[in-house]
């Protein structure tokens, strides 16, 4: 059995005084796409930040390629190979689209991805290059903040709320590149409200409620009924 | 023809002025870090400069080109070890270090050097100066000090816009927590930012040094002109800094010569009426 890329064991995540995670195993492998659900604050946010490094897991349980890296910061993972994709897509507002690129591929980490092959897979964004990455459309600037991401040339891409506020048409054309970044043998994790689109595009979901693990499964073995009872907690009312 | 030659003066002094601002200016971009010992940065730069001089012999700008590396790299460690540890969402830690910082360095020149006022001597570029007429005379040394002061700021400029680290500087102005994602080091890039103003500083300094007596407690005034500078041409505009480093220089020259003992009042006037009508500043990016 071959060991995960990533790997938590009840990874606990606090703001502060308040705790948003608690207890939660997660686990990913190099060739997997992964989905998380959940309803707005169950956690999803807080999870890939914690996997990312921006909110600290010290002392904690977070195995990355078999080696123990609890605790690590934002920099170390970005250049270990973990990139995020962040909520709210973050852009630089002072440096233009192609800044933004360039300012992700300052880890040094070389790979397939480059300046023109992002342009190649948003040619939207070839005539925006040196626009300021507050003046684009939604859709283009989450084209920015995924080109970014990937400029790091990681070996797991984690996107947090990729199609938030965006028009289902763009929504499409954004999905429809994950395939090609999948190709490149990176590993992905996609945080969607979208329970359908979620089911699409992943080999295996897990779905959080209120800060602890409540489903884990591949698309095919889970019913319905199952997802709505993770994602909702209904089956306690019903009890 | 007096006026013309006070307004001259004042641009040429502005170039010093742009000088003692643009690292506090970078410092307060890159990571919202007000120095307040950033005036006895450039009392300390005129001393290094005065005591290699001294020492070796040099000449003062060989003397500025030694200092600049040793202030670089202090800039950083300080960064790194003392200032990284007080910045976060509090803006009063940093201040209470910095003005802490500025007190002890006040003593230890005192302690030192004495209180007795110390200039740099350039020899002959002294005195040398360029006559158009009675009236107007160009002095040799504020020429060259403001042809310093516009290349520093256009290479600063370059350092923003068209490197690596640059670019990092401004995305970490912008949203220091998200850098992280890009692989930055926020403790490095700040350290960094402090390096590049500390190595202008020793030019500052040693500029200064050459134009005017100093004495351990010229930091303060110096510090007081730079943040003038900085909020006259609007924070976060490099060529605004030398455009308010230049209308401080103009104010007080001119003002000098209408009354010698107005010069320093009319400078603290043109700050606050800039401060009254304009508070944003002549050249400010941000204007709401």
């Amino acid at each position: 059995m071959s060991r995960p890329l990533l790997e938590v064991r009840r990874l606990d995540a606090f703001y502060g005084d308040f705790q948003a995670l608690f207890g939660l195993d997660f686990q990913i492998d190099a060739d997997e796409t992964i989905a998380i659900i959940g309803a707005n604050g169950a956690g999803k946010s807080t999870l890939l930040k914690s996997l990312a490094g921006l909110i600290s897991s010290k002392g904690q349980t977070l195995v990355w390629n078999g080696a123990e890296r609890g605790g690590w910061k934002a920099h170390e993972a970005v250049r270990s190979g973990v990139a995020l994709v962040p909520e709210g897509r973050r852009l630089f507002a002072s440096l233009s689209v192609e800044e933004n690129l360039k300012a992700g591929a300052y880890g040094g980490r070389k790979g397939y991805w480059t300046l023109e092959r992002i342009f190649e897979i948003f040619p939207d964004l070839v005539a925006k290059r040196n626009n300021p990455g507050s003046a684009l459309s939604g859709g283009q600037q989450q084209m920015v903040a995924i080109g970014r991401a990937l400029m790091a040339n990681p070996d797991l891409l984690l996107c947090d709320e990729i199609s938030l506020g965006l028009a289902p048409r763009i929504v499409k054309d954004i999905y429809l590149t994950l395939p090609r970044i999948r190709e490149q043998g990176t590993a992905l994790v996609i945080v969607e409200q979208d329970i359908n689109q979620a089911l699409a595009v992943s080999d295996r979901i897990y779905c959080i409620q209120e800060g602890r693990m409540s489903l884990t499964g591949t698309p095919a073995e889970l019913t319905r009924q199952q997802i709505v009872e993770a994602y909702f907690g209904v089956r306690e009312k019903a009890s | 023809m007096i006026w013309v030659n006070a307004i001259v003066q004042g641009v040429l002094l502005g170039g010093l002025y742009a000088l003692f601002a643009a690292g506090l200016s970078l410092m307060f971009g890159v990571m919202r870090f007000v120095n307040l010992a950033h005036g006895d940065f450039i009392v300390v730069a005129a001393y290094l400069t005065l005591v290699v001089c001294d020492t070796t012999g040099v000449n003062p700008f060989v003397a500025i080109l030694l200092i600049v590396p040793i202030m670089g790299a202090a800039g950083y460690a300080l960064q790194r070890f003392l200032f990284n540890r007080v910045l976060g969402q509090d803006i009063l830690p940093p201040v209470l270090v910095t003005f802490g910082l500025s007190i002890i360095i006040q003593n230890a020149l005192l302690n030192y050097y004495g209180a007795n006022g110390r200039k740099v001597t350039v020899g002959a570029l002294d005195t040398a100066s360029i006559n158009f007429g009675p009236e107007l005379a160009i002095g040799s040394l504020p020429v060259l000090t403001f042809v310093v002061a516009v290349s520093i700021i256009a290479l600063i400029g370059f350092i923003s816009y068209r490197t690596g680290i640059g670019r990092m500087l401004r995305a970490t102005a912008d949203d220091p927590e998200t850098v992280g994602l890009m692989g930055a080091n926020n403790a490095h890039t700040f350290a960094i930012a402090t390096m590049i103003a500390a190595a202008v500083v020793a030019i500052a300094g040693g500029l200064f040094a050459m134009r005017t007596n100093f004495d351990p407690s010229a930091g303060p005034v110096r510090l007081l002109f730079a943040f003038e500078a900085v909020i006259i041409g609007g924070l976060g505009s490099l060529w605004g800094t030398l455009a308010g480093g230049i209308a401080l220089g103009i104010a007080q020259t001119v003002g000098g010569q209408i009354d010698p003992r107005f010069q320093l009042l009319a400078g603290h006037l043109i700050f606050l009426v800039i401060l009254a009508v304009r508070p944003q500043g002549l050249f400010s990016r941000r204007t709401s």
